[in-house]
């Protein structure tokens, strides 16, 4: 499936470097590696090591000085209900959809498979614009609140009395971050069911298990690697959303601001030291989400190799 | 379709429960969160006229900006795709130490949050950053030298004289995004190549260029040709580590990403929502190409 | 042109895969080298071809008394057919047949017609004249297989070698595309090496067949030598089923048809299940006792399965059906089996 974004499990954990005979000639290894190690240096190693080197620029003190700001402290706190609410939305989501789609056949499957890979060729500018399109003041939305026959009067009376906003507000702030991360889980999951064919549900049905039994214990345990893979995955880009969320936001502060967009304002004031303090905690977020990454993948290609070597 | 199979599709629909309501659950919530809201798009802009329309899309400051963002994202995304094979390549095939933290870090650029890797950038390749305090007058050295030699072009104005806060730095901001979509579609199919092609070749009397040029590149060409489309998707979107490091200077460092911010700004919905129409079509003219490709890279599996 | 190896070693890391091997390939012999999995053989098909280097220090490869040990693969002029083909997908076969000879340096690199000439020629030879204009996805398995024999032809090699060339088809085209490979060898009498680790094959096509066992060569001969004489205990097992008997129970039953002249205490002594007779346990019969557990008459041949009363070994034979039917034996039944022939290791005798 086409959608820019990392490499599936399923994919991943097919590469070994057997030893060969035939290889480059010497000075070509040599020149490779120095091209692949510069480039990696300049574009890799080097912003990482600037967001903590700036960060730490002016001292421990003045780091976790960034940190004693309420304004930091909410944008935190904005960021975690996010991502709460956004990675188990779209955990179920994908877990849905995967099952549809890896276990049966029905007409437009393909179609479906590619819909759901949409958000990820959307820029994130234009994702948070469709929600202001449709829940701004100028909106659907806006225009459900001031029609004068509106459908379910009583519901527009209560949003109205609630003053119930989304955008500009964290409602919006959540469902943007829900539309650019949609398809993290259920693209790490398709391909991973399918892989696994039916058979194993096939013969705990015939054993007398029920539908959710099966999956409980049989499919769940299958796809648990799979599935944690999407999560981080889905996680770190919920944390992370900056364009998406920018437009959505309003840039209220303490309220409606999550910790990119609050690293934007202190950038922006040339409070470097703070903004740097903040990224430093998201470049964190970014390393542990890494690490992770790269422990699923050895699991999984041990677990294969495992497995190949019992057959 | 023998008998069979379509007998063992329905059975197979039957036999597994949760059909109707995982379906029903996957459809109304992809409907919710992405079908609607793209949807409204395309709906209010239709509600424009051709001529507002026009006017929104082709006002010679979207123009620059679709050039800047169409020109940068080409050069970052083959940028990547030279690069990107190289470090695939040594990925896969050389074994050093720590082979496998670079692995890792080829993600970073999925990992790490636009806006952080924005204000990184520019704190390494801004002229007084890390990098930059050298390079800067390197670049702008030769920025002029070129100008000098070739007169006829305007190369200061194409090319900037500054590495951030200028074009260059939309183009430095691209490539760090773009990275690991080459890596990650070359580095899986070099893992798979069959070491036999090189020895066949070999045995043939090739030597490794020919067998590099004549065998391993076509070999890995859709999955290149794949890398690079995909990067160039994303580039033409990005708008988070862009801001931080272009300058953001109308007609010369603006992306189209960052105009619908501005319209979006100044209460220019309609403006903004027809470039954002644009820029969506030109988004899922990629997504079907790169769909396309990846089914023409996949016509000789079977051998 | 003949091929010898000189005491070849390779190890990888502690894994040693040939141990000191020593072959001579005479010219224009079609050679098996035959082994189960992990014996080396393919090993030293690779380090034949230049794939793979022997240790250094260690033996070396000679083309007809020119060493080669040191040259690479493009170099020896060999002819190198992969279990998997190989084959260039992004080739037409026509282009996967001419890449030998269109990467040559421009002064020997034949003409553009000339080029094409010998592809059809070499097209032709292997019957697939037609297909040159398609890609290897469109061929079947055995088509594949001979594009690549055609390939590796086209470079002029001065040997021919192929690594399980048949390991990867169905058993019909396999048994068709091993008889073809023996009428075309007749044909071109090039010096070629095949491994498999497919005894039949070997047998059935080979001149030479090498068995291989645990990084050494067990035995080198003539299909009917090695089957008849084997000169170990793995070249018996490995070539066909055996039973292993003792040979001192055997001899005391009587059950040798013509006697062995000596004896050890507990010596064993190696019977392929066609070389046992039965006959219905009577007063007077001479062999060994045993009651017949397992009767599958399937096939030419009845396959039995006996119990020897007094070991409870278990022993295979194998007799006619019309034998089968005369002896008229049903399961449980007691019978006296002797040894028509068999042979004993160590001992060094055969009866």
């Amino acid at each position: 499936m086409a959608g820019p974004t990392t490499t599936s499990l399923a994919v991943k954990s097919a590469q070994a470097a057997g030893p060969r005979t035939i290889r480059n000639p010497w000075w070509v290894r040599v020149a490779f590696m120095t091209i692949a190690f510069a480039f990696v240096a300049f574009f890799l190693v080097l912003p990482l090591a600037a967001v903590f080197g700036e960060a730490l620029r002016k001292g421990v003190g003045a780091f976790f000085l960034a940190f004693a700001d309420p304004d930091a402290l909410s944008a935190i706190k904005l960021t975690l209900t996010t991502a709460a609410i956004a990675v188990p939305a779209n955990l179920v989501f994908g877990v849905a959809a995967s099952w549809c789609i890896a276990k049966f056949d029905f007409r437009g499957k393909s179609i479906l498979t590619t819909l759901i890979d949409l958000p990820f060729a959307v820029s994130p500018v234009i994702s948070g614009l469709i929600y202001v399109l449709v829940f701004g003041a100028q909106g659907w939305y806006g225009q459900y609140l001031n029609a004068e026959a509106p459908w379910f009067p009583a519901l527009q009376a209560w949003l109205i009395a609630q003053d119930f906003k989304i955008i500009f507000a964290v409602p919006g702030i959540v469902l943007a971050t829900i539309f650019v991360t949609f398809p993290f889980v259920a693209r790490e999951l398709i391909p991973l069911m399918q892989a696994q064919g039916s058979d194993e549900e096939y013969a705990a049905l015939t054993l007398g298990a029920n539908g959710w039994q099966t999956f409980w214990y049989v499919t769940l345990p299958n796809i648990k690697w799979g599935l944690f893979y999407g999560v981080i995955l889905c996680n770190a880009r919920a944390m992370g959303e900056f364009g998406a969320v920018s437009v959505v936001s309003g840039h209220i502060r303490g309220e409606t601001n999550t910790m990119p967009l609050h690293v934007e304002i202190l950038y922006n004031e040339y409070n470097f030291v703070a903004a740097f303090a903040v990224s430093s905690l998201l470049a964190l977020l970014a390393l542990v989400t890494l690490v992770l990454k790269s422990f699923i993948e050895w699991q999984h290609t041990r677990s294969r190799s495992l497995k190949a070597s019992e057959s | 379709m023998s008998l069979s199979t379509l007998k063992s599709r329905a059975f197979r629909r039957r036999i597994l429960p949760g059909f109707g309501l995982s379906l029903g659950f996957t459809l109304a919530y992809l409907g919710l969160i992405v079908l609607i809201p793209l949807s409204a798009a395309f709906i209010r802009s239709s509600g424009m006229s051709w001529e507002e329309f026009g006017a929104a899309v082709a006002s010679p400051r979207v123009l620059a900006s679709y050039k800047l963002s169409f020109g940068v994202s080409l050069l970052a995304a083959s940028v990547n795709a030279f690069f990107g094979f190289i470090l695939a390549w040594v990925l896969v095939r050389y074994t050093f130490p720590g082979r496998g933290v670079i692995d890792a870090l080829v993600d970073l650029p999925f990992a790490l949050p636009t806006a952080v890797a924005g204000i990184a950038l520019t704190a390494i390749y801004a002229g007084n950053g890390w990098v930059g305090q050298w390079l800067e007058p390197a670049w702008a050295a030769g920025v002029r030298h070129l100008g000098e030699r070739m007169p006829g072009i305007d190369w200061a104005g194409w090319l900037g004289t500054k590495l951030a806060f200028d074009r260059a730095g939309v183009f430095i901001a691209l490539t760090f995004i773009g990275l690991p979509f080459v890596v990650r579609t070359v580095q899986p199919v070099i893992a798979e190549l069959q070491p036999e092609l090189e020895e066949a070749a070999a045995t043939l009397g090739a030597n490794r260029w020919q067998t590099m040029t004549r065998v391993i590149l076509p070999e890995l060409m859709p999955a290149l040709i794949t890398g690079f489309a995909l990067a160039f998707a994303r580039a033409l979107g990005e708008y988070g580590s862009v801001v931080f490091i272009a300058g953001n200077q109308p007609m010369h460092s603006e992306i189209t990403p960052l105009l619908i911010i501005t319209k979006l700004e100044q209460y220019d919905y309609r403006g903004a929502t027809a470039i954002a129409c644009v820029m969506l079509v030109a988004s899922f003219v990629l997504l079907l190409l790169i769909n396309l490709l990846q089914k023409w890279s996949r016509r000789y599996h079977q051998v | 042109m003949s091929i010898t190896a000189t005491q070849i070693r390779k190890t990888f890391g502690s894994f040693t895969a040939l141990d000191g091997v020593s072959l001579n390939v005479e010219r224009g012999k079609l050679v098996a080298l035959l082994g189960p999995s992990g014996s080396g053989k393919t090993t030293l098909l690779r380090i034949i071809a230049g794939l793979e280097y022997a240790d250094s220090g260690s033996g070396r490869i000679l083309f007809h008394n020119e060493d080669v040990t040191d040259l690479a693969a493009g170099k020896r002029r060999v002819g190198f057919v992969f279990q998997h083909y190989a084959l260039f997908r992004h080739m037409t076969v026509t282009e996967n047949v001419a890449f030998g000879l269109k990467v040559r340096g421009r002064r020997e690199r034949p003409s553009a017609a000339e080029i094409g000439e010998r592809v059809r020629k070499l097209l032709k030879l292997v019957q697939l004249e037609s297909y040159g204009n398609r890609f290897p996805h469109q061929l079947s398995g055995g088509q594949r297989q001979r594009i690549a024999l055609a390939r590796a032809l086209a470079v002029e090699p001065k040997v021919l070698l192929l690594d399980e060339p048949f390991g990867a088809l169905d058993a019909k085209v396999r048994k068709e595309l091993r008889r073809w490979l023996r009428q075309f060898h007749d044909e071109i009498g090039l010096t070629t090496v095949f491994v498999t680790h497919d005894q039949e094959e070997a047998l059935e096509i080979a001149d030479q067949v090498v068995i291989m066992n645990q990084a050494r060569i067990e035995q080198v001969g003539t299909p009917q030598e090695v089957y008849d004489r084997p000169s170990t205990p793995f070249v018996y097992q490995f070539l066909g089923n055996v039973n292993v008997l003792r040979a001192q129970a055997m001899a005391g039953a009587g059950a040798f048809v013509s006697s062995p002249a000596t004896m050890e205490q507990d010596g064993q002594v190696f019977v392929r299940p066609h070389d046992i007779e039965i006959v219905r346990d009577r007063p007077g019969e001479a062999g060994s006792l045993a009651v017949v557990r397992y009767i599958h008459a399937a096939g030419p041949q009845a396959r039995l399965t006996l119990e020897q009363v007094q070991s409870r070994d278990t022993v295979e034979v194998e007799i006619s059906r019309a034998e089968l039917r005369r002896l008229a034996l049903q399961l449980s039944d007691l019978v006296r089996f002797r040894l028509r022939r068999g042979h004993s290791f160590g001992e060094d005798y055969s009866i």
